[in-house]
């Protein structure tokens, strides 16, 4: 097999899985942090990957409302568990990160703005639901008039290395929200795995460039069929669908419904369906000042629309109950997102229901209120 | 605090937005209790040339430690050279500012937002309604007719406050009325020096005939007042396109990027805070949202 060749953007090509560690050892060599699912301390997080061994091989997660296990079946596929409660979030739009520091000297202020600088990360086995969620937060961020510049230039940076998703979980739905199981958006490459070899789709002159050189053939149409009902049988195995045909009117149309209050009687508003969310955007920036007075350094984190500080000001809280919270979530998600944004803000992940305390289900809820309306 | 600060930044202009510049407290006039006008002039000659603001807009107002509120321009749009912001001393960053001296120096981020229509109202009938602090964000308009009076037909301050120690700028009505415009002015509790109306805003309404079609109303103020005044402008047939409302909400950002203040598919600090009130009429009644 002559070396020096490269796959053509679109092409779909097949390697041997141990072939998977060179790609790796590539991104490696070009200066990319490598990250990936992991198991660590007995769950799955997304954490810096060496080799292809370090992946989840064996594992799946059985997701439920409020429920979340990670079990080894003894499985031979690296990339078949659907992800917890990690996203890439927390590489692009990171928990905490620093504005700026402004230091008093002789008594004036003194700014310091840091250089935003992140590593160039390489997002290995990144969902269609996840991809889309990236796309969202870009809609959010990287707008034309205000540019996120802490997300800019991790955003730019990063390789993206899709999969498709063969076996999904209890909660997802992301046939539901057309971002899965099949990728659908841009990456620069795009996986799929069958029992022996990984399917590769070169999306963009990256990916071409990192499958440069390694041993790779045509993908046959045996495997790309194989490839097709794999991902046909995965779209019928959702564990959850939520019918959008009447988003987002059925919730603007009926803000005032007595339902919403019903919600709020079960939910706790604890705020984990939005730090488990990979689209959640919302953030607070807040000074932490020395003791000696001198010093303060100004932080983005991350808030969420369930925190009673969130709507709080001078005249009062403007959503001071756990159930106009809860409305102001879901009616964004799957309301007011499409007209901001021209999308929705779910992408069916799941998260919001297998994180959920008090397993409460949007897919559940939207399919109640619909039957109150009827 | 001291006059002068050096700033290094890497990042492009819209990715500076997060950044304040300085300005030093000028002037600061005691206008009621609890609430007073500070006079900013931005220490950095470049940035005073480039500051222009529109009547209706807002600044981020910035203490190194405390942190930012929002706070809209109350001066005079003509001269952006001296930018005044009423502020009532509410939360914690508001309270430290009560705290300045003239000299001191705060961070400013702005201007922000939507404004009133001043373009499009020429040619009508001008009906300012507002309660309490909500007339500062509406001061700038009246200069702004003040400045270009025979561009505008008959225009009408419709003004409530607590009482009569709460109202804001009572040396400027005078003013204010001999370059045409009617002041009407109510409290909700009088003093026994009081020889005005005793009563809420939207009973101001009562008091003058209008020329529906042909007005423009421009609110501000406590919601519940907001509310009744949109209504009494409705109820008088003026057209929900010619009645335009300024929002107050939880802000962190002003470029619609924290979430804070969205309403509906809103987010206040860039599409408002003054709206159009047709554009707000699906959500503006529902509870809590």
């Amino acid at each position: 097999m002559p070396s020096d060749r490269s796959p053509e953007i679109g092409s779909t090509v097949s390697i041997q899985k141990q072939i998977f560690n060179t790609l790796l050892e590539k991104l490696k060599a070009q200066g990319y942090e490598v990250v990936g699912p992991h198991v660590e301390n007995e769950t799955l997080v997304y954490a810096p990957i060496q080799k292809l061994e370090d992946l989840p091989r064996g594992y799946v997660t059985e997701q439920e409302a409020g429920s979340f296990r990670l079990v080894y079946t003894g499985h031979t596929r690296y990339f078949d568990v659907i992800p917890g409660a990690q996203s890439w979030k927390q590489f692009l739009f990171p928990s905490h990160a620093n504005l700026f520091t402004l230091k008093k000297t002789d008594g004036a202020w003194e700014m310091e703005t840091p250089r935003p600088t992140a590593p160039a990360y390489a997002f290995i086995g990144v969902r269609g639901c996840e991809l889309a969620a990236i796309q969202i937060q870009d809609n959010a961020f990287l707008r034309s008039d205000f540019t996120d510049p802490i997300y800019r230039v991790t955003r730019e940076k990063a390789f993206i290395l899709a999969v498709n998703c063969m076996h999904p979980a209890g909660t997802c739905f992301c046939a539901s929200m057309g971002t899965g199981p099949r990728v659908q958006g841009d990456a620069d490459l795009t996986l799929t795995e069958l029992e022996d070899v990984f399917l590769l789709n070169v999306g963009s002159e990256l990916g071409r460039n990192i499958l440069a050189g390694l041993p790779f053939e045509s993908a046959s149409a045996f495997v790309l069929n194989a490839a097709n009902r794999g991902l046909e049988r995965a779209t019928l195995q959702m564990g959850r669908n939520m019918d959008t045909s009447d988003l987002p009117d059925l919730i603007l149309n009926n803000l005032d419904h007595p339902h919403w209050r019903a919600i709020g009687e079960r939910c706790l508003s604890c705020a984990n369906c939005t730090q488990v969310c990979p689209t959640c955007f919302c953030w607070d920036a807040t000074d932490t000042l020395s003791l000696d007075g001198n010093q303060t350094r100004r932080e983005r984190v991350w808030d969420s629309c369930f925190n009673p500080g969130y709507s709080y000001q001078a005249g009062g809280n403007t959503r001071p109950t756990i159930h106009s919270r809860y409305r102001q979530w879901m009616s964004h998600k799957l309301g007011t997102w499409k007209v901001q944004y021209g999308t929705f803000g779910c992408t069916g992940c799941g998260r919001c229901i297998t994180w959920c305390p008090a397993a409460i289900d949007i897919t559940v809820e939207v399919a109640d209120l619909r039957k109150e309306i009827r | 605090m001291a006059t002068h600060v050096h700033t290094h930044s890497p990042a492009s202009p819209s990715e500076r937005l997060l950044e304040p510049v300085w300005a030093q407290v000028m002037d600061i006039t005691n206008e009621a209790e609890g609430i007073s006008t500070y006079w900013l002039k931005f220490t950095d000659p470049a940035v005073e040339a480039a500051y222009t603001f529109e009547p209706g807009q807002f600044n981020m107002v910035y203490l190194p430690g405390y942190g930012e509120a929002a706070i809209s321009i109350s001066s005079n749009p003509a001269d952006p050279t001296l930018v005044g912001h009423t502020i009532r001393f509410v939360g914690n960053v508001t309270r430290a500012i009560s705290r300045l001296k003239v000299g001191d120096v705060v961070g400013i981020r702005g201007p922000f937002g939507s404004y009133w229509p001043m373009k499009e109202m020429e040619g009508h009938d001008v009906i300012i309604a507002c309660g309490g602090i909500g007339l500062p964000p509406l001061r700038p308009a009246i200069y702004h007719i003040m400045n270009n009076r025979d561009k505008f037909g008959k225009v009408y301050l419709l003004y409530g406050a607590r009482t009569p120690k709460d109202l804001l700028y009572p040396t400027e009505f005078e003013e204010w009325e001999r370059a045409g415009i009617q002041v009407q002015v109510t409290v909700d509790r009088a003093d026994e020096d009081w020889q005005g109306q005793v009563g809420v805003v939207p009973m101001l309404f009562y008091r003058f005939r209008m020329d529906a079609p042909n007005s423009v109303v421009l609110t501000c103020g406590p919601e519940i007042m907001i509310r009744f005044v949109v209504y009494e402008g409705l109820a008088r047939r003026v057209p929900a396109e010619q009645i335009y409302v300024s929002l107050e909400r939880n802000m962190k950002c002003g470029q619609g990027s924290c979430g804070h203040c969205q309403l509906g598919p809103y987010f206040i600090c860039k599409d408002g805070p003054v709206f159009r009130f047709d554009t707000l009429q699906p959500y503006f009644n529902v509870e809590e949202f």
